[in-house]
């Protein structure tokens, strides 16, 4: 047998490893649909508990919005389900040129392309735009699938430190025999829910004749005026080459991406992106329902307004509440416990309080960084998030963190 | 031996530490600790193959061999050869 006993044994040494390290990521069962209160079936084969939801990105509570349900009903039942081609054969309908042409007026840029994913689009982008001759300098804490993609892509590249436009400046300068320079970043960091500085790094572009690339998955719908994202954030509409962005999170939450651009550029992925020539094409009815969602943020900016009103009460009262949190402006929250034991105890005795939020640690945040990453949405009410600041209260109090800064629980429980 | 370490000390702790963090003596693991991460690695690697006009295939670029000042050393000491 092919699959020897031998073998079996092997993988499931590797999975052994994988729990000794503490990285084993457990089963966990949704039992209602996406929403602020959601049904949960954890550890598996558990009873049932209805918490409170914060670890979705469902920042502006769309997935689950009847608007957008019956915007995929419609477009289930016009054009099916789905297209059994990639997009360049026989599989793009007219909703999806009419989606790419909304992404891109919605986020000022001259075209769009869908993907599968943003994650494809991240796998993509570089290898069709840039050659051996180029370079891609990207920050240090920049999204996994954009890592992927760099190391997928034949140009050199290079880092600089999180969000340090000094140390940028000494890469650009180092890169200038480069044909050209492209400069990758999140517009807002998924861990530590921090803006870049994106107006300091256009003006760095602008001098050293690089461009920029921004994934704005964790800002497209709700960072800026009008939720346009980061760019907008800084008032920098026309000077963002590329984006990349998601509608796996707050604009709608099913799933596929896109990049956005200069035209040159997403032509250039419309004919040699990889992951956009070999996988199928977008299911109608996401794209007729991520239309709606585009429609709906265009027409008022209603549910960021609450998203950011949430975000300023819940960082106000938690701060109130003696928890440390990393300072900032975004719905993501980092409640900061340095200890990854600390933050795995706690998520789990929050959950007992029927607040759903995760602990992170080594190595998905750098070694001595663990946190319990809270994530506000348009979906939570006031009454949401006062049950999850009591809660936090509770479980802090419970292990002596309140009022403690990071010397304080370190030297209380390490590192 | 000392010149290349003292070298290569200087330039991990202007490229990789904030100014906030642990002190790294030429023992410090840098990858297995999480200073350093393997995406990082490729600037260190540039460096050093830019500096002494080496190079380094990956079959050597491995983050145990890049973990502490001392290991890195060793790479660069090979290849010089």
């Amino acid at each position: 047998m092919a699959y020897s006993d031998t073998r079996r044994r092997m993988f499931a040494e590797s999975i052994d490893a994988i729990k000794e390290k503490g990285l084993y990521k457990e089963k966990r069962f949704i039992w209602s649909p996406q929403d602020a209160e959601i049904e949960v079936e954890y550890p598996e084969g558990a009873p049932h508990e209805k918490v409170l939801n914060f670890c979705a990105n469902n920042y502006l509570g769309l997935s689950s919005h009847p608007d957008v349900i019956k915007a995929a009903h419609d477009g289930l039942e016009e054009r099916g389900y789905g297209m059994s081609s990639v997009r360049f054969i026989c599989g793009t309908q007219d909703i999806h040129r009419e989606l790419q042409d909304k992404v891109s007026v919605f986020l000022g840029m001259e075209d769009t392309l869908l993907f599968p994913s943003c994650m494809d689009a991240n796998a993509g982008v570089f290898e069709a735009v840039l050659e051996p001759e180029d370079v891609i300098i990207a920050d240090r804490l920049i999204h996994a699938s954009l890592v992927d993609g760099i190391r997928l892509c034949s140009a050199e590249y290079d880092t600089f430190k999180h969000m340090d436009m000094k140390h940028l400046r000494k890469k650009l300068e180092l890169h200038q025999d480069k044909r050209h320079r492209l400069i990758v970043t999140d517009g807002v960091f998924s861990m530590d829910g921090d803006l870049c500085p994106l107006d300091e790094m256009c003006d760095l572009a602008e001098e050293y004749d690089a461009m920029v690339l921004v994934d704005e998955s964790h800002a497209s719908g709700f960072i800026g005026k009008t939720g346009r994202g980061t760019h907008e954030h800084f008032g920098l509409m026309d000077r963002i080459d590329l984006i990349t962005t998601t509608f796996g999170k707050a604009l709608g939450g099913a799933s596929g991406g896109c990049v956005s651009g200069r035209k040159e550029l997403v032509e250039l992925c419309r004919q040699k992106a990889r992951p956009y020539l070999f996988s199928n094409s977008l299911s109608p009815m996401i794209v007729a329902a991520t239309i709606r969602v585009i429609d709906i943020l265009s027409k008022t900016t209603e549910r960021r307004d609450k998203l950011e009103e949430n975000t300023k009460y819940f960082r106000e009262e938690i701060t109130k509440a003696g928890l440390s949190v990393r300072e900032g402006v975004t719905p993501i929250v980092p409640v900061m416990l340095y200890n990854a034991k600390l933050a795995n105890d706690m998520s789990r005795d929050m959950y007992a309080e029927g607040i759903y939020v995760i602990g992170f640690f080594f190595p998905v945040v750098p070694a001595g960084a663990a946190r319990i990453r809270v994530q506000l949405s348009a979906a939570h009410e006031k009454e949401h998030i006062d049950k999850c600041v009591a809660a936090f209260k509770k479980v802090g109090e419970k292990y002596g963190i309140l009022g403690l800064d990071k010397k304080g629980i370190v030297e209380k429980y390490g590192m | 031996m000392d010149e290349i370490r003292d070298v290569v000390l200087e330039y991990v702790i202007d490229e990789y530490v904030e100014e906030d963090e642990m002190e790294v003596t030429y023992d410090t693991p840098l990858i297995s600790s999480g200073l350093v991460d393997s995406f990082s690695m490729v600037s260190l690697k540039a460096f050093l193959e830019k500096r002494y006009g080496i190079s380094i295939p990956d079959a050597d670029a491995t983050p145990e061999a890049f973990d502490t000042v001392n290991s890195i050393v060793g790479i660069v000491e090979k290849h010089t050869d």
